[in-house]
């Protein structure tokens, strides 16, 4: 078997397990380290610099990288990452005079269309390159769906618009009220490069029997933003919700604050099939709310005009292995209700697009977008958020964003798009000296803390309470030291090792192995105790000096502590920082 | 010496021993010795064989003197007793301990200046009373623990750090066991586990005084070049004669080996033999000698079971023919008679 090649960025990358789930690629255990030291402000940056808007995301991000924390493997719960982004973003000074300023300008013009975090992910990447951003939104209010469909109890108005005014302090243009009607008059105004951030806006229906006979019958997305805009104050007692994925969420938890007392979440499976991150099922259940199960939807009842009730089907299903194989109708019953709101789904909305622009579209009529480099069939005009792929989420769509501008400049360059710039790792030592690392490398057996909420009995006096409040600082101290600093590397040098097995017997968790070298299969069937997961990376040693046999280690339990570091005798491993570098076009790596 | 604690965490799929316990619970305090000493290997073999042994911690008996190896009793089976005694007296504590409850298993852990300089009398007598004991050596032919000066066990023509040579002839702690009539006499290499755990798993359940020299380096005072005890040197002069395979007595055993022996153990588990070197015969006390000396002549470290032969005959509690029970389980009528048995005994040799 060959050795690992560690200069291929993406091997140690992938031992970073946070930061190669994020989307963004954000640097988690630093900024972990950072707030550790109190630098909020440095931590919020090194945020900034890949998620673009650390105190939305601190509050509201479906946390790819929480279920892929090596602290979940170890033990059972992952570091509170997304928490501890928002202490950094709670506790940083003024960035304002730390933002980029664009410098003389290019002339360059890119469009962008909706306000939302795709669109204003380009803004921020290639305003400091000297373009002009113009971003045109349909309503009076920048944010897109992080506005109007996240409510305010869990992302709070002031939040959105101090990280939203960071770009706009920047130089971006944003049109509000400005709604596009036509992408061909846009595309004749001559901007360079034209970028569609309008999001999956349009609500998915149910169409059954009574669905058009009451005002009483809400679709999701709308109802919470018309609560968002202030235009709905009320709803009534009794609220069955259809639907049970994150916005079912937001949905009960509204319909809780503006008068509802009974609130029935009616999904149409059971939990282990549910599309709602776990946390946020817990909060909704938290206050009250019953989840229903194994109840699918089958008409409305209407009586005299005003809706009374909702007639379900409740399932039996037969699943195996975790699919379901079998169902069959046990009974149908009616749950009375006041107000029905639909929360099944969203999707794209292009009526502004003319079919003969040259942009393909599926047969789902969503549009055909290079997954790289976010171009559509027509060249210089960009796709990105849930515009692109349908609906996801936010760290997504900042990804999309940067890697559209990535293109947008390199197109402006006259290089290839399809070209991506190479992603680059470096790696420093973290050896101070004898028994000395600069990191903490001292296993701490903490368990996660648990962010602190507002009573129960405030929380619902008024909609814009926010219900999260943040670690405090003891939590804080004590959640920062449960990473494991996944990008201090252990990284070895075969002809230092004595192969003395002095790392093989102090590692605590048996992740290295001194074995004859074979085929791949063979080398990875060699490890001390049976691996977990074999997806996960092998760490190859070229052969050794005085055996000729080779050290392996499998990198899926590292908890590095450092102490093969610490008991070889030759330092032959050694403790070293990885920095994986990520392309962004407003860090200047495309240019 | 290492700063940082061993985190007390272990992988998920660890396994387990018939008494549910993993390789992590018998481990013992962290190491204080240089890092890369053969030492901690020797003791990481231990925490090993102990645990294929399924030992429950408080059924072992640790046994140390003076020096570097003489600390690491302290780094295995936590749970377990342990004596530290003065320098080179350990035989004589492993003794007393013996006598007094012969159902213990015990291990002693010493080293070739303890043994081999200022312990070798004690050395010596427990061979002659084939004490029912595991007796490991971590040999590394430099007294590490007073900055390198050669042991007992350094050859002749070997080098200090400083370069110097030494002149005087070795002791060698195998040709010593065998000389003086050991029943089970092994050579190990601390860099070398697969031959070394066997060999101790075997040595615990041998009935009798088993003796294991285990090469084990010094890497801050006798690793360098021109020294005959480093591990380049180790590797490059390793001569395995035998192939010990320790087979548990709930184990099937599946394949024969040509060339091979099985030497049942007292508690029903056996001890597969496998010839490396087809000339070689283990039960051949003199035989063995001879190889071993010829061996000698050329540099080269014989490793593997050297010898072994039923020592339960002989033992120390056969010969004396004491009580099947521990001391501290007999009725206090039993232990001590009183007066009368006394005066009895004492009649006799009137």
């Amino acid at each position: 078997m060959d050795p690992t090649d560690i200069r291929d960025s993406d091997h140690f990358h992938r031992v970073v397990d946070c930061q190669w789930a994020c989307p963004a690629h954000t640097d988690v255990p630093e900024y972990i380290r950072l707030i550790a030291q109190g630098r909020f402000t440095d931590a919020y940056l090194v945020n900034r610099e890949s998620n673009v808007f650390p105190g939305i995301l601190g509050r509201v991000c479906d946390r790819p990288c929480e279920p892929a924390c090596r602290r979940g493997r170890v033990e059972e719960k992952p570091v509170a990452i997304c928490r501890l982004k928002r202490v950094a973003a709670d506790h940083r000074e003024d960035i304002r005079a730390l933002l980029p300023s664009a410098p003389t300008p290019t002339g360059r013009r890119v469009a962008c269309i909706g306000a939302g975090p795709a669109s204003l992910t380009v803004a921020n990447d290639l305003l400091p390159l000297g373009y002009a951003v113009t971003i045109y939104e349909q309503w009076a209010v920048t944010g897109g769906l992080m506005r109007s469909n996240i409510p305010s109890f869990r992302l709070p108005a002031d939040v959105l618009d101090e990280e939203i005014g960071f770009i706009q302090q920047m130089g971006a243009e944003i049109r509000l009220g400005a709604r596009v009607d036509s992408l061909k008059a846009l595309i004749a105004e001559g901007f360079d490069a034209i970028f569609v951030g309008s999001g999956a806006p349009r609500a998915k229906d149910l169409r059954l029997p009574g669905r058009d006979d009451s005002p009483r019958i809400h679709s999701g997305i709308d109802w919470l933003q018309s609560i968002a805009f202030g235009h709905t104050e009320s709803i009534g007692k009794r609220v069955l919700i259809i639907g049970v994925g994150n916005t079912a969420m937001d949905c009960c938890r509204s319909a809780l604050r503006l008068g509802a007392t009974s609130v029935k979440v009616m999904a149409r499976k059971s939990r282990q099939f549910f599309k709602a991150s776990e946390w946020e099922l817990e909060d909704a259940e938290s206050e009250g709310v019953e989840i229903v199960i194994n109840h699918a939807p089958k008409a409305f009842i209407i009586e005299n005009s005003t809706l009374v009730g909702m007639c379900f089907e409740e399932i039996e299903y037969t699943i195996e292995d975790g699919q379901i194989v079998g169902e069959r109708i046990v009974t149908e019953k009616v749950i009375p209700c006041d107000d029905v709101i639909l929360a099944i789904g969203q999707e794209n909305f292009f009526p502004y697009i003319e079919r003969d622009l040259g942009i393909e579209f599926d047969r789902w009529n969503v549009p055909v977008v290079d997954p790289a480099t976010f171009e559509s069939t027509r060249p210089g005009i960009f796709f990105g958020g849930d515009a692109a792929f349908g609906p996801k989420n936010i760290i997504w769509a900042v990804e999309h964003g940067h890697q559209a501008a990535l293109s947008i400049h390199l197109k402006a360059q006259g290089k290839p798009i399809a070209e991506r710039p190479a992603r680059g790792v470096t790696l420093s030592s973290r050896k101070m000296g004898i028994h000395e690392w600069s990191y903490k490398n001292d296993y701490n057996p903490s368990e996660r803390r648990l962010v602190p909420h507002v009573a129960l009995a405030e929380r619902f006096k008024k909609l814009k309470i926010e219900v999260e409040l943040g670690f405090n600082a003891e939590q804080t101290a004590l959640e920062v030291e449960r990473c494991l600093n996944c990008d201090v590397q252990t990284v070895f040098s075969a002809p230092a090792c004595i192969e003395c097995d002095a790392c093989i017997d102090i590692c605590p968790v048996d992740c290295l192995t001194i074995t004859d070298n074979g085929t791949p299969d063979e080398v990875a069937s060699r490890t001390k105790v049976p691996r977990l997961d074999p997806s996960k990376p092998l760490y190859v040693s070229s052969p050794l000096k005085a055996t000729g046999r080779i050290m392996i280690k499998d990198e899926d339990l590292c908890v590095h502590c450092g102490l093969c570091a610490e008991r070889c005798p030759t330092a032959a491993w050694d403790m070293q920082k990885s920095k994986i570098h990520i392309p962004h076009a407003s860090l200047g790596q495309a240019s | 010496m290492t700063s940082i604690a061993k985190p007390k965490i272990a992988h998920p799929s660890l396994p387990k021993n018939e008494l549910g316990l993993t390789r992590r619970d018998y481990e013992g305090g962290m190491s204080t010795l240089c890092a890369g000493c053969g030492h901690d290997s020797t003791t990481a073999a231990i925490v090993e064989a102990a645990w294929g042994l399924s030992l429950r911690p408080q059924e072992l008996v640790k046994l140390s003197g003076i020096g570097c190896s003489s600390k690491t009793t302290a780094y295995f089976v936590g749970g377990a007793h342990g004596f530290n005694s003065v320098h080179g007296r350990m035989p004589s504590i492993a003794t007393g301990a013996n006598a007094a409850n012969r159902q213990l298993n015990y291990i002693g852990i010493s080293g070739d200046g303890d043994s081999l300089s200022i312990g070798l009398g004690q050395l010596a007598h427990a061979i002659r009373r084939n004490l029912n004991m595991l007796y490991i050596i971590e040999n590394n032919g430099v007294y590490g623990l007073t900055k390198g000066q050669f042991s007992a066990a350094a050859d002749i023509g070997t080098k200090s750090k400083k370069g110097e040579a030494n002149l005087q002839t070795p002791i060698d702690p195998v040709l010593l066991a065998l000389t003086l009539g050991a029943s089970f006499v092994a050579r190990g290499f601390s860099g070398d586990k697969q031959q070394l755990v066997p060999l101790i798993q075997a040595g615990l359940r041998h009935p009798g005084f088993a003796i294991i020299d285990v090469l084990s380096p010094c890497v801050t005072f006798n690793d360098h070049e021109g020294s005959t005890k480093s591990y380049q040197y180790t590797r490059d002069h390793y001569h395995p004669a035998v192939a010990a395979d320790f087979v548990p007595k709930a184990m099937a055993i599946e394949v024969d080996y040509a060339d091979s022996a099985v030497v049942p153990l007292h508690d029903g588990s056996q001890l597969r033999l496998r010839k490396i070197d087809p000339t070689f015969d283990t039960s051949d006390r003199a035989a063995a000698y001879t190889y071993l000396d010829a061996k000698l002549q050329e540099g080269e470290h014989v490793t593997g079971l050297i010898h072994v032969s039923s020592g339960a005959d002989h033992e120390l509690h056969a010969q004396n023919k004491t009580t099947s029970r521990p001391l501290n389980a007999l009725p206090y009528a039993e232990l001590n008679p009183g007066p009368a048995a006394l005066s009895k005994l004492m009649a006799r040799y009137r």
